[in-house]
């Protein structure tokens, strides 16, 4: 059963049509990718699944419900979170206040106790961090700081736009492989990528997107032989 | 209770920022007080105690919009005249005795002013920017001229006979009362999330932040505080009228919450007193007071802005802090040794 069902998605921005005609299934424990080049529409995509932004045509299922017309806050509280692009952080909090915000919806104090642990093992820094103001992190420790940011509000599926973004090689691996971590923990993925050859590394299906359509789809492992993909997105 | 949990809560009760409030407005009390009963303060400056709580409690609700939730209002005068002609119509028209309904109409101006503060804000809180500012500041213009053609509120001529109520001792109680409950909300799990929609938007909404409702509970209690300073303002002067709630007010409340600093409630206090009392201490400069006052204002503006002032200030503060926590541990250390006196 896929978890989260995306139809025929048409989204655009006025007069521009960004998104034409989307369809993709993410099933529960798998990690999908979907790679593009800048400007393919992939945020756009996860904006719209998340609610940000409101799609023209199409529809949208987590769980076999319909979501295409929810409101962004509700759609978390269903078990979707959003890691979104660009370490969107929030730059005058805490560190520790920018994790509890992530469980905002949730009401179990003991709980939230019990994921704030979580989110400072699978991140340390963090917790050494947790009394900073959030705008005075690195970009990588900001990035963690999103995600555990996102965890906290205990996901059925995380929707991560960019994780490498802007981040130095070894941040990049870092993050890498604690998003493998985070869904040998049950959480399902799906991720955003324009460095393909580290998502398609960790990923068990990919969808490649160029400009608003899918135009390939299939196992990770089949893309990154595939010799299309190694041309355009893998550099070989 | 063993020792410990003694000293464990004289230790929470000293870091308790509403004790402190609390505190400092006990102080500010007794001070105003003497000074008054000494005669050091002359009668020129004591008229001048209740504006400057008033323009205290104006600076701290604004800085929830402004300085919190980041958005730019320039209509908070509206909010102001709204709430002073409900409370002073209902003082003029009620027979009860002044503690039972100056309270009241405190709460009637709130109120008032805070359905205005929902009316106007579920469309204009769509607006971002620029444009917020234009719908509120179109906002204040326009309950202006409302009130100056209505016959209830006396129109231009205003409203007269209003009963003398506010003294500093009744400011000072609601400026308490308005900086205790903005700061514990601001540091709740709400504000959490008023503040977050000022850092980034897209990242609250995404951990799940009701956007539109947060931003209209941050508006709309700071339309209520307003409506309240309104009430205190008329029951000083014992008359209203329209004019005085023009965009000059507006300006004048958010030239103190820039000047004390965005998300400051401390420094919009001080700021509020500084901006006051100033061009009254000028006063004697008779045609250059108001160049002088511009020019200080921008002089402080810069002073904020350096980082070597900056620098310098967060010292003092920093002593300051370190200060009261010392006499902390002073009264803690005081309060064990008596209890083994006791033993």
């Amino acid at each position: 059963m896929a978890l989260l069902k995306v139809e025929n998605l048409m989204v655009s921005y006025g007069m521009i049509q960004a998104i034409n005609g989307v369809s993709f299934e993410v099933n529960k424990g798998e990690i999908i990718a979907i790679l593009g080049a800048n400007g393919a529409g992939k945020t756009t995509i996860l904006h719209t699944v998340t609610g940000l932004l409101s799609a023209k045509s199409g529809k949208i299922f987590l769980a076999d419900k319909e979501i295409t017309k929810t409101p962004a806050h509700k759609i978390v509280e269903m078990g979707m979170a959003h890691v979104p692009e660009g370490r969107r952080i929030f730059q005058e909090l805490t560190v520790y206040e920018n994790i509890m915000l992530g469980a905002f919806t949730r009401k179990d104090k003991a709980e939230i106790a019990q994921s704030l642990e979580q989110v400072y093992s699978h991140f340390p820094r963090l917790k050494e961090r947790s009394r900073q103001i959030a705008g005075t992190l690195s970009g990588g420790e900001q990035q963690m700081l999103a995600m555990g940011r996102a965890l906290m509000s205990k996901p059925t599926i995380m929707l991560m736009d960019e994780p490498s973004m802007g981040l130095s090689p070894l941040y990049v691996t870092e993050i890498f492989n604690i998003i493998k971590e985070i869904n040998q923990q049950g959480t399902t993925v799906l991720l955003v990528e324009q460095n393909a050859k580290k998502a398609l590394s960790i990923a068990d299906r990919a969808y490649v997107l160029e400009t608003g359509r899918i135009v390939l789809d299939g196992k990770a492992s089949d893309l990154m032989n595939d010799d299309g993909i190694k041309k355009a997105y893998l550099g070989e | 209770m063993s020792k410990k949990k003694v000293a464990e809560k004289v230790k929470s009760a000293v870091k308790n920022k509403n004790l402190h409030t609390l505190l400092i407005t006990v102080i500010a009390y007794v001070v105003i007080t003497a000074l008054i009963s000494e005669g050091v303060l002359s009668r020129h400056y004591q008229s001048l105690l209740v504006p400057v709580g008033i323009n205290i409690i104006l600076a701290v609700s604004l800085n929830l919009t402004v300085g919190f939730l980041g958005e730019l209002t320039l209509g908070h005068a509206g909010f102001m005249s709204v709430g002073a002609y409900a409370g002073c119509l209902f003082t003029t028209y009620s027979e009860l005795p002044k503690w039972v309904e100056f309270p009241i109409a405190l709460v009637i101006g709130g109120l008032v002013a805070a359905i205005f503060g929902i009316i106007i804000g579920i469309p204009a809180l769509r607006l971002k920017g620029d444009y917020l500012a234009i719908v509120t500041l179109a906002f204040g213009e326009i309950i202006r001229s409302v009130i100056n053609d209505m016959e209830i509120t006396g129109g231009a001529g205003g409203l007269k006979g209003i009963s003398k109520y506010s003294d500093y001792t009744i400011v000072l109680i609601v400026i308490f009362l308005t900086i205790v409950i903005i700061r514990n909300l601001v540091k709740s799990k709400h504000g959490r999330a008023i503040c977050s929609i000022r850092d980034n938007v897209i990242a609250a909404e995404s951990v799940g932040v009701n956007i539109v409702f947060y931003k209209l509970l941050a508006f709309v209690l700071a339309a209520f505080f307003a409506g309240a300073a309104g009430v205190l303002y008329g029951h000083n002067l014992g008359i209203l009228k329209p004019g005085t709630f023009d965009f000059n007010k507006s300006i004048e409340i958010l030239v103190i919450v820039v000047l004390g600093g965005m998300g400051n409630i401390t420094g919009s206090v001080i700021a509020a007193v500084l901006v006051t009392v100033l061009p009254e201490v000028l006063r004697e400069l008779a045609d250059y007071r108001m160049l002088i006052y511009s020019i200080v204002l921008i002089a402080m503006m810069l002073f904020n802005a350096s980082p070597k002032f900056r620098a310098a200030k967060n010292l003092v503060t920093s002593k300051i802090k370190s200060g009261i926590s010392f006499a902390g541990v002073k009264i803690k250390s005081l309060f064990i040794g008596k209890r083994k006196g006791t033993r």
